[in-house]
Protein backbone atom coordinates (compact mmCIF):
# COMPACT_ATOMS: atom_id res chain seq x y z
CA UNK A 1 0.00 0.00 0.00
CA UNK A 2 1.16 3.58 -0.78
CA UNK A 3 3.03 4.89 2.62
CA UNK A 4 0.49 8.03 2.10
CA UNK A 5 -2.46 5.98 2.19
CA UNK A 6 -1.38 4.13 5.77
CA UNK A 7 -0.88 7.39 7.38
CA UNK A 8 -4.22 8.66 6.16
CA UNK A 9 -5.75 5.07 7.63
CA UNK A 10 -3.71 5.59 10.76
CA UNK A 11 -4.59 9.52 11.60
CA UNK A 12 -8.07 8.46 10.85
CA UNK A 13 -8.07 6.13 13.60
CA UNK A 14 -6.80 7.85 16.31
CA UNK A 15 -8.34 11.42 15.46
CA UNK A 16 -11.89 10.25 15.77
CA UNK A 17 -11.00 9.28 19.56
CA UNK A 18 -8.13 11.40 20.37
CA UNK A 19 -9.00 15.08 19.85
CA UNK A 20 -6.14 16.61 20.89
CA UNK A 21 -4.40 15.30 17.19
CA UNK A 22 -4.62 18.76 15.16
CA UNK A 23 -3.38 18.34 11.43
CA UNK A 24 -1.61 21.06 9.42
CA UNK A 25 -0.33 21.20 6.24
CA UNK A 26 1.57 24.53 3.88
CA UNK A 27 -0.74 23.45 0.75
CA UNK A 28 0.61 19.84 0.27
CA UNK A 29 -2.83 17.98 1.72
CA UNK A 30 -3.43 16.31 -1.72
CA UNK A 31 0.03 15.29 -2.15
CA UNK A 32 0.10 13.70 1.43
CA UNK A 33 -2.96 11.98 1.37
CA UNK A 34 -4.80 13.78 3.46
CA UNK A 35 -7.43 14.87 1.59
CA UNK A 36 -9.99 13.00 2.68
CA UNK A 37 -8.87 13.47 6.41
CA UNK A 38 -9.69 17.09 6.15
CA UNK A 39 -13.09 16.78 5.28
CA UNK A 40 -13.58 13.87 7.72
CA UNK A 41 -12.09 16.28 10.45
CA UNK A 42 -12.27 20.03 8.92
CA UNK A 43 -12.14 21.15 12.38
CA UNK A 44 -8.78 20.00 13.61
CA UNK A 45 -7.67 19.78 9.95
CA UNK A 46 -5.95 23.40 8.92
CA UNK A 47 -4.08 24.23 5.50
CA UNK A 48 -2.16 27.29 6.29
CA UNK A 49 -0.82 27.89 3.00
CA UNK A 50 2.36 28.29 1.15
CA UNK A 51 3.60 29.15 4.53
CA UNK A 52 5.76 27.14 6.47
CA UNK A 53 6.99 28.97 8.91
CA UNK A 54 3.99 29.80 9.94
CA UNK A 55 2.69 26.58 10.34
CA UNK A 56 6.29 25.31 12.11
CA UNK A 57 5.22 28.21 15.26
CA UNK A 58 1.49 27.86 14.94
CA UNK A 59 1.79 24.40 15.82
CA UNK A 60 4.43 24.95 18.65
CA UNK A 61 1.63 27.38 19.77
CA UNK A 62 -1.09 24.27 19.78
CA UNK A 63 1.05 21.96 21.33
CA UNK A 64 1.78 24.95 24.53
CA UNK A 65 -1.92 24.71 24.92
CA UNK A 66 -2.03 20.84 25.48
CA UNK A 67 -2.60 19.72 21.43
CA UNK A 68 -1.10 17.21 19.63
CA UNK A 69 0.09 19.33 16.53
CA UNK A 70 1.32 17.18 13.38
CA UNK A 71 2.50 19.29 10.40
CA UNK A 72 3.26 18.11 6.68
CA UNK A 73 5.27 19.49 4.13
CA UNK A 74 7.86 18.38 1.57
CA UNK A 75 11.31 17.44 3.49
CA UNK A 76 13.19 20.66 2.40
CA UNK A 77 10.87 22.75 3.53
CA UNK A 78 10.05 20.90 6.64
CA UNK A 79 13.87 21.41 7.52
CA UNK A 80 16.46 23.58 5.90
CA UNK A 81 13.14 26.49 4.96
CA UNK A 82 12.22 26.04 8.86
CA UNK A 83 15.22 25.99 10.44
CA UNK A 84 14.97 28.41 12.95
CA UNK A 85 11.56 27.99 13.80
CA UNK A 86 12.19 24.17 14.52
CA UNK A 87 14.96 25.18 16.43
CA UNK A 88 13.52 28.33 18.60
CA UNK A 89 9.46 27.96 18.59
CA UNK A 90 9.67 24.08 18.94
CA UNK A 91 12.81 22.38 20.58
CA UNK A 92 14.04 25.11 22.42
CA UNK A 93 10.48 26.02 23.91
CA UNK A 94 10.20 22.01 24.59
CA UNK A 95 7.19 21.60 22.46
CA UNK A 96 5.78 18.62 21.40
CA UNK A 97 5.56 18.70 17.51
CA UNK A 98 5.69 15.40 14.60
CA UNK A 99 7.14 17.39 11.71
CA UNK A 100 6.50 15.15 8.24
CA UNK A 101 8.59 15.77 5.77
CA UNK A 102 7.49 14.00 2.26
CA UNK A 103 9.50 12.53 -0.43
CA UNK A 104 13.17 12.83 1.58
CA UNK A 105 15.98 13.08 -1.05
CA UNK A 106 15.99 10.75 -4.54
CA UNK A 107 11.90 10.43 -4.03
CA UNK A 108 11.26 14.30 -4.86
CA UNK A 109 12.44 12.88 -8.20
CA UNK A 110 11.08 15.24 -11.29
CA UNK A 111 10.85 18.26 -8.58
CA UNK A 112 14.06 17.99 -9.02
CA UNK A 113 16.97 19.76 -7.21
CA UNK A 114 15.12 22.03 -5.13
CA UNK A 115 13.29 19.92 -3.45
CA UNK A 116 15.46 17.08 -3.23
CA UNK A 117 16.36 16.89 0.36
CA UNK A 118 19.94 15.50 1.23
CA UNK A 119 20.82 17.71 3.89
CA UNK A 120 17.60 17.37 6.29
CA UNK A 121 18.68 14.80 8.62
CA UNK A 122 22.02 16.80 9.42
CA UNK A 123 19.80 19.88 10.04
CA UNK A 124 17.55 17.73 12.20
CA UNK A 125 20.16 16.05 13.74
CA UNK A 126 21.78 18.97 14.94
CA UNK A 127 19.19 20.22 16.85
CA UNK A 128 18.55 19.70 20.64
CA UNK A 129 15.80 17.56 21.88
CA UNK A 130 15.27 16.20 17.89
CA UNK A 131 14.16 12.98 17.45
CA UNK A 132 13.98 11.40 13.63
CA UNK A 133 12.59 8.41 12.13
CA UNK A 134 12.68 7.09 8.59
CA UNK A 135 10.28 4.45 8.33
CA UNK A 136 11.20 2.27 5.21
CA UNK A 137 7.79 0.73 3.87
CA UNK A 138 3.97 0.53 4.63
CA UNK A 139 4.16 -2.14 7.35
CA UNK A 140 6.27 -0.21 9.61
CA UNK A 141 5.13 2.82 9.34
CA UNK A 142 1.78 1.37 10.14
CA UNK A 143 2.54 0.09 12.94
CA UNK A 144 5.27 2.65 14.39
CA UNK A 145 2.01 5.10 14.25
CA UNK A 146 0.79 4.41 17.81
CA UNK A 147 4.63 5.34 19.61
CA UNK A 148 5.16 8.14 17.09
CA UNK A 149 1.75 10.05 18.33
CA UNK A 150 2.47 9.03 21.87
CA UNK A 151 5.83 10.32 21.65
CA UNK A 152 6.28 13.36 23.32
CA UNK A 153 8.65 15.93 21.47
CA UNK A 154 9.64 17.29 18.84
CA UNK A 155 9.84 14.28 16.60
CA UNK A 156 11.25 14.73 12.80
CA UNK A 157 9.03 12.05 10.69
CA UNK A 158 11.28 11.20 7.18
CA UNK A 159 8.24 9.66 4.67
CA UNK A 160 8.39 8.17 1.62
CA UNK A 161 5.04 8.95 0.07
CA UNK A 162 4.55 6.28 -2.15
CA UNK A 163 4.53 2.38 -2.30
CA UNK A 164 7.80 0.93 -1.54
CA UNK A 165 9.04 -2.79 -1.84
CA UNK A 166 7.84 -4.51 1.59
CA UNK A 167 10.50 -5.59 3.85
CA UNK A 168 8.41 -6.29 7.19
CA UNK A 169 5.18 -8.30 7.56
CA UNK A 170 2.13 -8.46 9.71
CA UNK A 171 4.16 -9.98 12.80
CA UNK A 172 7.06 -7.24 13.01
CA UNK A 173 6.92 -5.76 16.04
CA UNK A 174 8.40 -2.12 16.16
CA UNK A 175 10.23 -0.25 18.71
CA UNK A 176 10.51 3.39 17.77
CA UNK A 177 14.12 2.83 19.66
CA UNK A 178 15.51 0.22 18.45
CA UNK A 179 17.13 -1.18 15.40
CA UNK A 180 15.79 -3.74 13.96
CA UNK A 181 17.58 -7.08 12.62
CA UNK A 182 16.61 -7.28 9.12
CA UNK A 183 19.20 -10.10 8.60
CA UNK A 184 21.81 -11.66 10.82
CA UNK A 185 25.83 -12.14 9.60
CA UNK A 186 29.09 -12.09 10.73
CA UNK A 187 31.52 -10.65 7.96
CA UNK A 188 30.40 -7.04 7.50
CA UNK A 189 27.35 -4.93 9.43
CA UNK A 190 25.35 -3.20 7.15
CA UNK A 191 23.11 -0.24 8.05
CA UNK A 192 19.97 1.21 6.15
CA UNK A 193 17.54 3.43 6.92
CA UNK A 194 14.63 4.54 4.41
CA UNK A 195 14.30 2.79 0.61
CA UNK A 196 17.51 1.76 0.91
CA UNK A 197 16.77 -0.70 3.36
CA UNK A 198 15.63 -3.21 0.51
CA UNK A 199 18.48 -2.22 -1.32
CA UNK A 200 20.50 -3.89 1.18
CA UNK A 201 18.22 -6.83 1.56
CA UNK A 202 19.20 -7.04 -2.37
CA UNK A 203 22.74 -6.88 -1.60
CA UNK A 204 22.73 -9.44 0.87
CA UNK A 205 21.67 -12.07 -1.43
CA UNK A 206 24.37 -11.24 -3.73
CA UNK A 207 26.81 -11.08 -1.32
CA UNK A 208 25.51 -14.62 0.29
CA UNK A 209 26.50 -16.10 -3.67
CA UNK A 210 30.02 -14.58 -2.97
CA UNK A 211 30.91 -16.32 0.31
CA UNK A 212 30.41 -12.87 2.27
CA UNK A 213 27.79 -13.07 5.30
CA UNK A 214 26.78 -9.38 5.78
CA UNK A 215 24.47 -8.63 8.73
CA UNK A 216 21.98 -5.96 7.57
CA UNK A 217 20.05 -3.54 10.20
CA UNK A 218 17.58 -0.81 9.37
CA UNK A 219 17.90 2.06 11.54
CA UNK A 220 14.91 3.79 11.26
CA UNK A 221 15.54 6.04 13.82
CA UNK A 222 18.07 7.92 13.29
CA UNK A 223 17.81 9.86 16.34
CA UNK A 224 18.51 9.05 19.32
CA UNK A 225 20.56 6.01 17.47
CA UNK A 226 20.34 2.81 19.09
CA UNK A 227 23.83 2.31 19.65
CA UNK A 228 24.01 -0.58 21.67
CA UNK A 229 22.74 -2.45 18.40
CA UNK A 230 25.07 -0.35 16.26
CA UNK A 231 28.01 -1.21 18.64
CA UNK A 232 27.05 -4.61 19.26
CA UNK A 233 26.97 -5.72 15.57
CA UNK A 234 30.36 -3.77 15.15
CA UNK A 235 31.99 -5.28 17.63
CA UNK A 236 30.83 -8.68 15.74
CA UNK A 237 31.94 -7.52 12.19
CA UNK A 238 34.81 -5.37 12.99
CA UNK A 239 33.55 -3.25 9.52
CA UNK A 240 30.35 -1.66 8.47
CA UNK A 241 28.88 0.33 5.64
CA UNK A 242 26.10 2.87 5.63
CA UNK A 243 23.51 2.91 3.08
CA UNK A 244 21.22 6.05 3.32
CA UNK A 245 19.14 8.89 0.93
CA UNK A 246 21.69 11.31 2.12
CA UNK A 247 24.59 13.51 1.56
CA UNK A 248 27.37 11.32 3.12
CA UNK A 249 27.93 14.38 5.94
CA UNK A 250 25.18 14.36 8.70
CA UNK A 251 23.03 11.62 8.23
CA UNK A 252 22.97 7.95 9.13
CA UNK A 253 26.82 7.13 8.31
CA UNK A 254 27.98 10.29 10.75
CA UNK A 255 25.31 9.28 13.06
CA UNK A 256 27.58 6.12 12.96
CA UNK A 257 30.99 7.14 12.61
CA UNK A 258 30.72 8.80 15.78
CA UNK A 259 29.51 6.48 18.09
CA UNK A 260 32.02 4.04 16.39
CA UNK A 261 34.93 6.96 17.14
CA UNK A 262 33.75 6.81 20.56
CA UNK A 263 33.34 2.93 21.45
CA UNK A 264 34.70 0.63 18.95
CA UNK A 265 36.95 2.56 15.91
CA UNK A 266 36.22 0.42 12.77
CA UNK A 267 36.19 1.26 8.83
CA UNK A 268 32.77 1.94 8.00
CA UNK A 269 32.05 2.76 4.23
CA UNK A 270 29.43 5.23 2.77
CA UNK A 271 26.78 4.42 0.53
CA UNK A 272 25.13 8.10 0.35
CA UNK A 273 24.83 10.94 -2.28
CA UNK A 274 28.58 12.42 -2.24
CA UNK A 275 27.96 15.97 -1.42
CA UNK A 276 26.07 16.87 -4.26
CA UNK A 277 22.63 18.56 -4.91
CA UNK A 278 19.35 16.68 -6.48
CA UNK A 279 17.98 16.77 -10.13
CA UNK A 280 15.18 15.80 -12.01
CA UNK A 281 14.69 12.03 -12.93
CA UNK A 282 13.02 8.57 -11.80
CA UNK A 283 13.67 6.98 -8.86
CA UNK A 284 16.16 4.54 -10.85
CA UNK A 285 17.79 6.73 -12.69
CA UNK A 286 19.00 8.40 -9.39
CA UNK A 287 19.58 6.15 -7.48
CA UNK A 288 21.93 5.09 -10.30
CA UNK A 289 23.24 8.49 -10.57
CA UNK A 290 24.08 8.87 -6.82
CA UNK A 291 25.22 5.66 -6.23
CA UNK A 292 22.54 4.21 -4.23
CA UNK A 293 21.63 0.81 -5.51
CA UNK A 294 22.44 -2.65 -4.52
CA UNK A 295 25.57 -3.13 -6.24
CA UNK A 296 26.78 0.31 -4.54
CA UNK A 297 26.05 -1.66 -1.24
CA UNK A 298 27.66 -4.63 -2.41
CA UNK A 299 30.69 -2.92 -3.61
CA UNK A 300 31.06 -1.01 -0.09
CA UNK A 301 31.01 -3.98 1.57
CA UNK A 302 33.38 -6.07 -0.23
CA UNK A 303 36.37 -3.12 0.11
CA UNK A 304 35.39 -2.10 3.54
CA UNK A 305 35.95 -5.99 4.63
CA UNK A 306 39.49 -5.74 2.83
CA UNK A 307 40.22 -2.73 5.26
CA UNK A 308 38.59 -4.71 8.04
CA UNK A 309 42.00 -4.77 11.04
CA UNK B 1 -3.21 50.91 43.21
CA UNK B 2 -4.05 53.49 40.18
CA UNK B 3 -2.84 52.57 37.14
CA UNK B 4 -0.13 55.11 36.70
CA UNK B 5 1.55 53.83 40.23
CA UNK B 6 1.58 50.38 38.35
CA UNK B 7 2.98 51.79 35.91
CA UNK B 8 5.66 53.32 37.64
CA UNK B 9 6.59 50.22 39.71
CA UNK B 10 7.17 48.62 36.53
CA UNK B 11 9.39 51.17 35.07
CA UNK B 12 11.26 51.26 38.09
CA UNK B 13 11.95 47.25 37.90
CA UNK B 14 12.66 47.23 34.39
CA UNK B 15 15.51 49.75 35.20
CA UNK B 16 16.25 48.16 38.17
CA UNK B 17 16.94 44.42 36.49
CA UNK B 18 19.11 46.13 33.37
CA UNK B 19 20.81 48.88 35.80
CA UNK B 20 21.77 45.71 37.92
CA UNK B 21 23.25 43.73 35.04
CA UNK B 22 24.51 46.73 33.45
CA UNK B 23 22.75 46.46 30.12
CA UNK B 24 19.97 45.59 28.37
CA UNK B 25 17.25 46.14 25.66
CA UNK B 26 15.65 49.10 27.69
CA UNK B 27 13.97 51.22 25.17
CA UNK B 28 11.57 48.53 23.93
CA UNK B 29 10.92 47.96 27.55
CA UNK B 30 9.67 50.58 28.84
CA UNK B 31 7.85 51.50 25.57
CA UNK B 32 4.82 48.99 26.07
CA UNK B 33 4.50 49.48 29.80
CA UNK B 34 1.27 51.19 29.67
CA UNK B 35 0.21 48.13 27.51
CA UNK B 36 1.23 45.43 29.76
CA UNK B 37 -0.09 47.44 33.12
CA UNK B 38 -3.54 47.97 31.55
CA UNK B 39 -3.55 43.62 29.99
CA UNK B 40 -2.69 42.58 33.27
CA UNK B 41 -4.73 45.22 35.55
CA UNK B 42 -8.33 45.07 34.06
CA UNK B 43 -8.42 42.05 30.96
CA UNK B 44 -6.38 39.01 31.48
CA UNK B 45 -7.61 36.03 33.35
CA UNK B 46 -4.85 34.48 35.25
CA UNK B 47 -3.83 33.50 38.66
CA UNK B 48 -0.24 33.65 39.63
CA UNK B 49 -0.33 30.63 41.90
CA UNK B 50 -0.97 28.55 39.43
CA UNK B 51 0.81 30.19 36.40
CA UNK B 52 0.14 26.90 34.16
CA UNK B 53 -3.77 26.88 34.71
CA UNK B 54 -5.56 25.66 32.00
CA UNK B 55 -8.08 27.95 30.41
CA UNK B 56 -6.30 30.89 31.45
CA UNK B 57 -5.65 34.23 28.99
CA UNK B 58 -2.58 34.29 27.74
CA UNK B 59 0.23 36.63 26.00
CA UNK B 60 2.87 35.82 23.75
CA UNK B 61 5.63 38.79 23.83
CA UNK B 62 6.99 38.13 20.06
CA UNK B 63 9.41 41.31 20.57
CA UNK B 64 10.88 38.94 23.27
CA UNK B 65 13.82 41.13 23.49
CA UNK B 66 11.16 43.13 26.55
CA UNK B 67 11.63 40.40 28.41
CA UNK B 68 12.43 42.92 31.38
CA UNK B 69 9.26 44.51 30.90
CA UNK B 70 7.17 41.61 30.94
CA UNK B 71 8.95 40.01 34.29
CA UNK B 72 8.56 43.57 35.62
CA UNK B 73 4.94 42.94 35.37
CA UNK B 74 4.57 39.47 36.09
CA UNK B 75 6.93 40.31 39.34
CA UNK B 76 4.26 42.81 40.51
CA UNK B 77 1.20 40.57 39.87
CA UNK B 78 3.07 37.82 42.38
CA UNK B 79 3.85 35.69 39.62
CA UNK B 80 7.35 35.10 41.37
CA UNK B 81 9.38 36.87 44.44
CA UNK B 82 11.15 40.24 43.91
CA UNK B 83 14.80 38.57 44.48
CA UNK B 84 14.49 37.12 40.87
CA UNK B 85 15.01 41.07 39.70
CA UNK B 86 18.45 41.05 40.35
CA UNK B 87 19.17 38.13 38.64
CA UNK B 88 18.73 39.31 34.78
CA UNK B 89 21.05 37.70 32.65
CA UNK B 90 23.17 36.27 35.61
CA UNK B 91 24.34 32.70 34.97
CA UNK B 92 21.36 30.26 35.53
CA UNK B 93 18.61 33.01 36.21
CA UNK B 94 15.45 32.69 35.13
CA UNK B 95 14.90 36.14 33.76
CA UNK B 96 16.98 35.65 30.36
CA UNK B 97 17.00 38.21 28.30
CA UNK B 98 14.47 36.76 25.65
CA UNK B 99 11.66 34.95 27.12
CA UNK B 100 11.40 31.35 27.88
CA UNK B 101 8.40 29.52 28.53
CA UNK B 102 10.37 26.97 30.54
CA UNK B 103 12.36 29.50 32.88
CA UNK B 104 10.10 32.04 33.93
CA UNK B 105 6.46 31.79 35.58
CA UNK B 106 3.81 33.17 34.30
CA UNK B 107 5.85 33.18 30.47
CA UNK B 108 3.38 31.96 28.28
CA UNK B 109 5.43 31.60 25.24
CA UNK B 110 9.15 31.38 24.52
CA UNK B 111 10.15 34.53 22.01
CA UNK B 112 12.99 36.20 20.94
CA UNK B 113 13.43 35.10 17.08
CA UNK B 114 11.27 37.59 15.26
CA UNK B 115 8.38 37.27 14.09
CA UNK B 116 7.99 33.56 15.41
CA UNK B 117 5.53 34.76 18.24
CA UNK B 118 2.84 35.79 16.53
CA UNK B 119 2.31 32.54 14.79
CA UNK B 120 2.43 31.08 18.00
CA UNK B 121 0.10 33.20 19.46
CA UNK B 122 -2.14 32.45 16.67
CA UNK B 123 -1.85 28.50 16.93
CA UNK B 124 -3.23 29.08 20.80
CA UNK B 125 -6.05 30.88 19.70
CA UNK B 126 -6.90 27.70 17.60
CA UNK B 127 -6.15 25.65 20.37
CA UNK B 128 -8.51 28.38 22.41
CA UNK B 129 -11.49 27.52 20.14
CA UNK B 130 -11.00 24.23 19.43
CA UNK B 131 -11.14 23.54 23.26
CA UNK B 132 -13.93 26.05 23.66
CA UNK B 133 -12.43 27.65 26.85
CA UNK B 134 -13.38 30.84 25.93
CA UNK B 135 -9.80 32.68 26.66
CA UNK B 136 -8.51 35.49 25.32
CA UNK B 137 -4.84 35.32 23.26
CA UNK B 138 -2.74 38.70 23.75
CA UNK B 139 0.47 38.99 22.01
CA UNK B 140 2.46 42.31 21.10
CA UNK B 141 4.79 42.91 18.33
CA UNK B 142 7.59 45.17 17.52
CA UNK B 143 7.51 47.56 14.58
CA UNK B 144 10.91 46.18 13.38
CA UNK B 145 10.01 42.51 13.78
CA UNK B 146 6.96 43.99 11.80
CA UNK B 147 9.64 43.64 8.86
CA UNK B 148 9.60 39.57 9.32
CA UNK B 149 7.57 37.86 6.82
CA UNK B 150 6.41 35.26 9.08
CA UNK B 151 4.58 38.39 10.80
CA UNK B 152 2.30 38.42 7.76
CA UNK B 153 1.93 35.03 7.17
CA UNK B 154 0.08 34.93 10.42
CA UNK B 155 -1.34 37.70 9.88
CA UNK B 156 -3.20 35.70 6.64
CA UNK B 157 -4.20 33.25 8.15
CA UNK B 158 -5.54 34.55 11.38
CA UNK B 159 -7.56 36.89 9.44
CA UNK B 160 -8.91 33.47 7.25
CA UNK B 161 -9.73 31.88 10.45
CA UNK B 162 -11.62 34.78 11.72
CA UNK B 163 -9.41 34.65 15.28
CA UNK B 164 -11.90 36.90 17.45
CA UNK B 165 -9.84 35.70 20.51
CA UNK B 166 -6.78 37.16 19.32
CA UNK B 167 -5.93 40.54 20.28
CA UNK B 168 -1.97 41.55 19.18
CA UNK B 169 -0.78 45.33 20.24
CA UNK B 170 2.04 46.79 17.49
CA UNK B 171 4.32 48.53 19.69
CA UNK B 172 4.68 51.10 16.83
CA UNK B 173 7.84 52.99 18.54
CA UNK B 174 9.30 54.25 15.02
CA UNK B 175 12.90 52.75 15.72
CA UNK B 176 14.92 49.42 15.81
CA UNK B 177 18.58 48.49 16.32
CA UNK B 178 20.10 50.38 13.62
CA UNK B 179 17.94 53.74 13.91
CA UNK B 180 14.49 54.73 13.10
CA UNK B 181 12.34 52.43 11.17
CA UNK B 182 11.52 54.79 8.37
CA UNK B 183 15.20 55.46 7.75
CA UNK B 184 15.94 51.26 7.57
CA UNK B 185 12.93 50.11 6.17
CA UNK B 186 9.89 51.75 6.50
CA UNK B 187 6.84 49.49 7.46
CA UNK B 188 3.88 52.10 6.87
CA UNK B 189 1.29 52.67 6.11
CA UNK B 190 0.64 50.07 9.08
CA UNK B 191 -2.31 50.14 9.85
CA UNK B 192 -3.32 50.42 5.83
CA UNK B 193 -1.72 47.21 5.88
CA UNK B 194 -3.37 45.30 8.70
CA UNK B 195 -6.50 46.42 7.58
CA UNK B 196 -5.93 45.26 4.11
CA UNK B 197 -5.18 42.09 5.48
CA UNK B 198 -8.44 41.34 7.15
CA UNK B 199 -8.11 42.57 10.99
CA UNK B 200 -9.86 44.95 12.85
CA UNK B 201 -7.35 47.69 13.08
CA UNK B 202 -7.12 50.43 15.54
CA UNK B 203 -4.89 53.36 16.25
CA UNK B 204 -3.89 54.47 19.26
CA UNK B 205 -2.60 57.75 19.22
CA UNK B 206 -0.64 57.44 22.67
CA UNK B 207 0.58 54.32 23.74
CA UNK B 208 1.33 55.06 26.43
CA UNK B 209 -1.62 56.58 28.17
CA UNK B 210 -3.19 53.62 30.13
CA UNK B 211 -6.30 55.48 29.36
CA UNK B 212 -5.96 55.16 25.59
CA UNK B 213 -4.99 51.20 25.47
CA UNK B 214 -7.84 50.72 28.00
CA UNK B 215 -10.34 52.21 25.33
CA UNK B 216 -9.20 50.33 22.41
CA UNK B 217 -8.87 47.20 24.06
CA UNK B 218 -12.53 47.53 25.66
CA UNK B 219 -13.70 48.96 21.60
CA UNK B 220 -11.79 45.81 20.56
CA UNK B 221 -13.97 43.16 22.53
CA UNK B 222 -16.77 44.62 21.41
CA UNK B 223 -16.14 43.65 17.40
CA UNK B 224 -16.34 39.97 16.58
CA UNK B 225 -15.12 37.69 14.23
CA UNK B 226 -11.90 39.22 13.19
CA UNK B 227 -8.56 39.10 14.87
CA UNK B 228 -7.89 42.73 16.75
CA UNK B 229 -4.68 44.78 16.02
CA UNK B 230 -4.25 47.60 18.32
CA UNK B 231 -1.37 49.79 16.71
CA UNK B 232 0.06 51.90 19.54
CA UNK B 233 1.82 54.97 18.65
CA UNK B 234 4.52 54.70 21.22
CA UNK B 235 8.00 56.43 22.51
CA UNK B 236 10.96 54.18 22.82
CA UNK B 237 12.47 54.70 26.46
CA UNK B 238 9.42 56.28 27.35
CA UNK B 239 9.08 57.75 31.30
CA UNK B 240 12.93 58.54 31.51
CA UNK B 241 14.22 61.75 29.67
CA UNK B 242 17.64 60.57 28.97
CA UNK B 243 16.70 57.45 27.60
CA UNK B 244 13.99 58.74 25.47
CA UNK B 245 15.77 61.16 24.22
CA UNK B 246 18.79 58.48 22.80
CA UNK B 247 16.11 57.08 20.23
CA UNK B 248 18.09 56.19 18.13
CA UNK B 249 20.40 53.90 20.63
CA UNK B 250 17.99 52.71 23.17
CA UNK B 251 17.15 49.24 21.68
CA UNK B 252 20.01 48.26 24.25
CA UNK B 253 22.24 50.40 26.07
CA UNK B 254 24.38 50.43 29.31
CA UNK B 255 22.40 51.95 32.58
CA UNK B 256 25.11 52.63 34.89
CA UNK B 257 24.37 53.07 38.67
CA UNK B 258 24.44 56.71 38.68
CA UNK B 259 21.82 56.27 35.42
CA UNK B 260 20.12 54.14 37.46
CA UNK B 261 19.70 56.40 40.36
CA UNK B 262 18.83 58.94 38.04
CA UNK B 263 16.21 57.29 36.52
CA UNK B 264 14.32 56.41 39.92
CA UNK B 265 14.44 59.95 40.98
CA UNK B 266 12.65 61.05 37.70
CA UNK B 267 10.33 58.13 38.46
CA UNK B 268 9.69 58.91 42.02
CA UNK B 269 8.72 56.51 44.73
CA UNK B 270 5.56 54.32 44.79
Amino acid sequence: MEMRKVLYSKLCDFMSYDKSIVVINADLAKAAGLSDLVKKFPDRCFNVGVAEQNMASIAAGLSSYGMNPFIFTFTPFATRRICDQVAVSICYAKQNVKIFGLDPGIAAENNGGTHMSFEDVGIMRSMPSMSIFEPCDDIQLEKSMRQVIDFRGPLYVRMFRKETPRVFDDEYEFNLFSADLIRSGEDVSIFCTGILVYECIKAYEILKEKGISAEIINVHTLKPLDENSVISSMRKTRCAVCAENHNRYGGLFSAVSEVASGSFPVPIKSVSVNDEFGQVGNLDFLKNYYGLTCDHVVNSAMEVIKKRV
Amino acid sequence: MELSDICRKIRRDIVFQIGTFGVGHIGGSLSIVEILAVLYSKYMRFDPKSCKKVGRDRLVLSKGHAGPALYATLCNFGFFDRSLLSTLNRPNTSLPSHCDMNKTPGVDMTAGSLGQGLSCAVGMSLASKLKGDGASIYSIIGDGESQEGQIWEAAMFAAHQKLGNLFVFLDYNGAQIDGLTSDVCSIDPICEKWNAFGWHTLFVEDGNSCKQIDEAISESKKFKGKPHMIIAKTIKGFGISFIEKDIANNHSMKISKEQMALAFKELGEV
